[in-house]
């Protein structure tokens, strides 16, 4: 027996059989999803490796293949244009080596949610960087960062609370969504009191810039005592931070929260318990956690996930070797409900909600801008002239990555192969049908309940 | 049925349309909301994607082909429909599906608009004490001006903010219901445990289906999506069903489901494919299964019914529309939207009820964020102005068409606002608030009182005097005549209140 490279796990462990069907589940909701061949590779490994592979990636991460650009070739710019920022990192979603690093920071930017709505592409994507930085690290460390970002304080206005005017809505999400949940705990003298103690950052603003020169100004931090938890003293923002993921509160909210984005399973106490203790043992240390999550039994036996769809388009792309080539998923990501640097409010997307009639048609959308260069018209008009029905469906699930579907929907798509054979009465049809049933296979593939979940 | 044409206003059909903006070398302005964005492409007609069309095959050529062109040979038949439209010729444009979705209810009966104000809206601002020496000492930078606004009918000593005018206006004609101390006990200042109380109708944070999406569970209908009808192009949480469908779109005029490379009946028979696939799973036991299988399942019954709308858009290019009523064959025009499209979406409304499509509960947000902890004059000022003259101008659209007995909306925030501003000219999340309910049905008055500001409770904020499920109580039963009890968890505790005529 080979040795695990992660050592034991503070939780339950999976020993089912770690196969293709596995390793698929692993890669969408540790990553973006397979590319062609990751599928077999990633169940060879075994479970073990396939998660160190993931949660312990060597160096920097590369990111393979064709750097992004837009429709005329020319490249993104992320700071400046328009919807380039939510392209610039769905192309790291699509060709980095290390996908759960962006996954994480994907976790961090929902589970902090900050809105470029309130600053800039430019503070956003520097918040970006610095969740990448913490994304398998330390919470505690993060809480800190997040706590004085610039896009975070202009957010949720931690910039204008000052002494003697204390504003309430840093130090009351940092407690309701951050760290301990709504009313677990404190109250809202702890709030009050934590805006307090938050005081005295501040910035500039600069008519060529905007907000600049942020900073920490004691003549606008309320130095006075303050007390927050029951405890007494003349806290300040670090302090604020240090007492909410100390809180006896904190560890159980952390825990069922990092849970909920990777299982659609129940956190059963047990399991809880045990991971709270590791992770208050491990001074909030985030990798083992994911690790015990990623190997625990009901990641691969509990129900399926919808997967985000900003997640799902990177797979799109991934699965049919694209990079970003148009940046037209700026605006077809709202049409799917997930705008990176927008998300609807503080307390980040809704996981449980993620389909509805319209966002299935924004999401048909998306199919059809990934099919842009790849339906078959015109110049293929002699395609498959000697493709079967069968054949038809194989070509069209390889084109996506050879992912298999459930066997109801195989029968739909095959009989809808054979209407669109049979309806062709014509003449002129009597050769391009195949295009077309080959196409119409191709939109809809990605869009049946087994490909949009995991 | 509405004698109207409904693409009357529509767009000028050879006009070329605008390129979608990802598409062109123009790059956005900063201040071009999202939303705005999206909505143009849609409404411009064009795919974002530029096409090359076999010549031999028998639909247009040339990558320009534009939407209603692309739809023609798409859709089978849909060329000849759109030729009896430009004939003034509606009814058969409406094809089959509006009419077997109105078959499953009748047209005339009642329907509620749930309008969410998000973000808490400051409650002490819409309707001030304004004459209150207190009030403006609360109030140093934000109070409103005594004689600024139209005078509250019923409580002299609140004044309308100058931006409510057309609602002040709309009450004082009877067709506003006020509650200006709505809210519960053991207020929760948190967004989104107070909103989810709203939207469940019950104080509890285990409840996961709407109060309407509960009260369409037990009186709805298994195959009619439009019942519960979200117009914020995502599921409203308040229509959360957990039995029947629901429907979510936008406008009716942009609910855009296109394949790619494939036309005439294979498209037909594609779409519907996806939508049986939808049928065969939406029961499975698996929760992601059955979530992404019902929206496939209904996608079929909406883009079947708002076929009719499919090319009715703005080819402008300048925006926003200056009028969205016009787009919807309204004769009101309703106020042109700065950012986002709430005068489009209820002109968009409007125009569903007059043809027929089977709405029963309805429920949207203002694009506006009424979360005002800093410089709260720039976000609420326009915002209420907005919300207000967009209300009114549906409310007189109604009138117009002869629908406003079917139609009340039901107005609410998540909470009021604290009484004392902070320092950074904005409010904190505080307590009770104010609610409205209008239509020309409704009862119009006040309903409880105006919470004084001398008796704030321990937090500073006001404390509510009207429990905001006793409302939605007494709306399921005097709207729509069935038993509260079935829908609202203690309804027998709750009060009611007489708010139907």
């Amino acid at each position: 027996m080979t040795e695990s490279p992660l050592g034991p796990s503070p939780t339950a462990v999976y020993t089912g059989r770690f196969g293709e069907q596995q390793a698929t589940r692993l890669l969408w909701r540790a990553g973006f999803g397979p590319r062609p061949g990751d599928v077999e590779a990633t169940a060879r490994l075994g479970m073990d490796a396939a998660v160190a592979s993931l949660t312990r990636p060597a160096g920097r991460a590369r990111l393979i293949g064709r750097p992004p650009h837009d429709e005329k070739g020319r490249p993104l710019d992320p700071l400046n244009v328009w919807g380039d920022d939510h392209c610039w990192w769905l192309d790291r979603m699509v060709r980095s080596d290390q996908p759960l690093i962006e996954r994480m920071t994907l976790i961090w930017h929902s589970w902090f949610a900050t809105s470029e709505e309130a600053s800039s592409a430019k503070l956003m994507i520097r918040q970006n960087w610095m969740m990448r930085r913490h994304a398998l690290g330390n919470f505690h460390r993060l809480l800190l960062d997040v706590t004085v970002d610039p896009a975070m304080l202009l957010w949720l206005n931690g910039n204008t609370n000052e002494r003697g005017y204390p504003n309430e809505n840093y130090g009351r999400e940092m407690l309701e969504l951050f760290t301990l949940g709504a009313d677990r705990g404190y109250n809202q003298q702890d709030v009050h009191q934590n805006a307090r103690a938050l005081t005295g950052w501040t910035n500039d603003w600069s008519e060529a810039r905007g907000p600049v020169n942020f900073r920490f100004d004691p003549q606008l931090h309320d130095n006075g005592v303050k007390r927050i938890f029951g405890k007494r003293g003349r806290f300040d923002w670090r302090d604020s931070c240090r007492l909410a993921v100390t809180h006896p509160t904190h560890a159980s909210f952390f825990i069922a929260k990092l849970w909920g984005y990777f299982v659609g399973a129940e956190l059963p106490q047990q399991t809880a318990r045990e991971l709270e203790r590791a992770y208050v043992a491990g001074g909030f240390e985030v990798r083992p956690i994911v690790e015990a999550i990623l190997r625990h039994p009901l990641f691969y036996e509990g129900p399926r996930l919808v997967t985000p769809p900003v997640v799902w388009t990177a797979g799109l792309l991934r699965a049919s070797r694209q990079t970003v080539t148009t940046t037209s998923w700026a605006w077809i990501a709202s049409l799917t409900g997930q705008v990176l640097f927008q998300p609807p409010n503080v307390s980040g997307w809704n996981y449980a909600q993620w389909l509805d009639t319209s966002r299935w048609a924004g999401r048909l959308w998306a199919v059809n801008t990934a099919l842009q260069n790849h339906v078959l018209q015109g110049k293929h008009y002699h395609y498959g002239i000697h493709e079967t029905n069968t054949e038809a469906y194989r070509h069209a699930i390889e084109f996506w990555g050879g992912l298999p579907l459930s066997a109801t929907a195989q029968r739909m798509l095959l009989e809808l192969g054979h209407r669109i054979g049979r309806g062709q009465t014509q003449d002129w049809q009597q050769v391009g049908f195949r295009q077309q049933r080959q196409n119409a296979l191709r939109n809809l593939i990605p869009m049946t309940p087994d490909w949009m979940t995991a | 049925m509405s004698e109207q044409p409904p693409l009357q206003g529509s767009a000028a059909q050879d006009a070329e349309p605008v390129l979608p903006r990802g598409t062109t070398q123009q790059p956005y302005c900063d201040g071009f909301a999202r939303s705005q964005a999206v909505r143009r492409v849609l409404a411009s007609g064009r795919l974002p994607v530029a096409r090359e069309w076999d010549p031999r095959m028998p639909v247009p050529a040339g990558a320009g082909i534009d939407r209603r062109r692309f739809l023609a040979a798409m859709v089978g038949g849909f060329a000849t429909v759109y030729g009896a439209q430009r004939a003034g010729l509606t009814d058969g444009m409406l094809g089959d599906g509006i009419a077997r979705a109105a078959a499953i209810r009748p047209t005339d009966s009642p329907i509620l608009v749930s309008l969410f104000l998000q973000g808490g809206i400051d409650a002490l601002s819409l309707l001030a004490p304004a004459g209150d020496p207190l009030y403006q000492r609360l109030r140093p930078t934000l109070a409103v001006a005594p004689g600024s606004g139209v005078q509250f009918r019923e409580d002299p000593s609140l004044t309308w903010h100058p931006a409510a005018t057309s609602l002040a206006n709309l009450h004082n004609a009877g067709k506003v219901t006020v509650f200006p101390g709505i809210g519960y006990t053991d207020p929760d200042m948190s967004h989104f445990t107070s909103r989810h109380y709203w939207e469940v109708g019950a104080t509890s944070a285990e409840l996961n289906t709407g109060w309407l999406g509960r009260y369409l569970d037990v009186a709805g209908s298994a195959s009619n999506p439009f019942q519960g009808l979200s117009l914020d192009g995502q599921m409203n949480p308040t229509l959360a069903t957990a039995r029947n469908p629901t429907a979510a779109i936008d406008q009716p005029n942009n609910f855009a489901v296109y394949l790619n490379g494939v036309w005439g009946d294979a498209s037909e028979w594609t779409l519907e494919t996806a939508s049986r696939l939808g049928d065969n799973q939406r029961h499975s036991r698996d929760p992601a299964i059955k979530q992404v299988a019902s929206a496939a399942s209904e996608v079929g019954v909406v883009r079947r019914t708002l076929k009719p709308w499919s090319n009715v858009h703005d080819v402008s290019g300048s925006g926003p529309a200056t009028n969205p009523g016009a787009l919807y064959g309204s004769s009101v025009s309703y106020p042109a939207a700065a950012t986002g499209d709430l005068p489009a979406r209820l002109a968009g409304l409007a125009a569903m009820i007059a043809h027929g499509v089977p709405l029963h509960c309805v429920a949207l947000t203002t694009d506006t964020q009424f979360d005002t902890h800093s410089s709260q004059q720039q976000t609420f000022v326009s915002g209420v102005q907005l919300v207000c003259d967009s209300l009114a101008a549906f409310q007189a659209d109604l009138e117009a068409r002869g629908l406003d007995h079917r139609v009340i909306i039901h107005v609410w925030s998540e909470f009021g606002r604290r009484a004392q501003e902070n320092g950074s000219d904005g409010t904190d999340h505080g307590a009770a608030g104010t609610s409205l309910l209008i239509g020309s049905r409704v009862n119009g008055g006040m309903v409880g009182e105006f919470a004084p500001l001398d008796r704030l409770d321990v937090n500073g904020n006001q404390r509510e005097n009207v429990d905001f499920r006793a409302v939605q109580c007494s709306l399921i039963e005097q709207w729509f005549g069935h038993d509260a009890a079935a829908v609202i968890p203690d309804a027998r505790r709750l009060k009611r209140y007489r708010l139907i005529t």
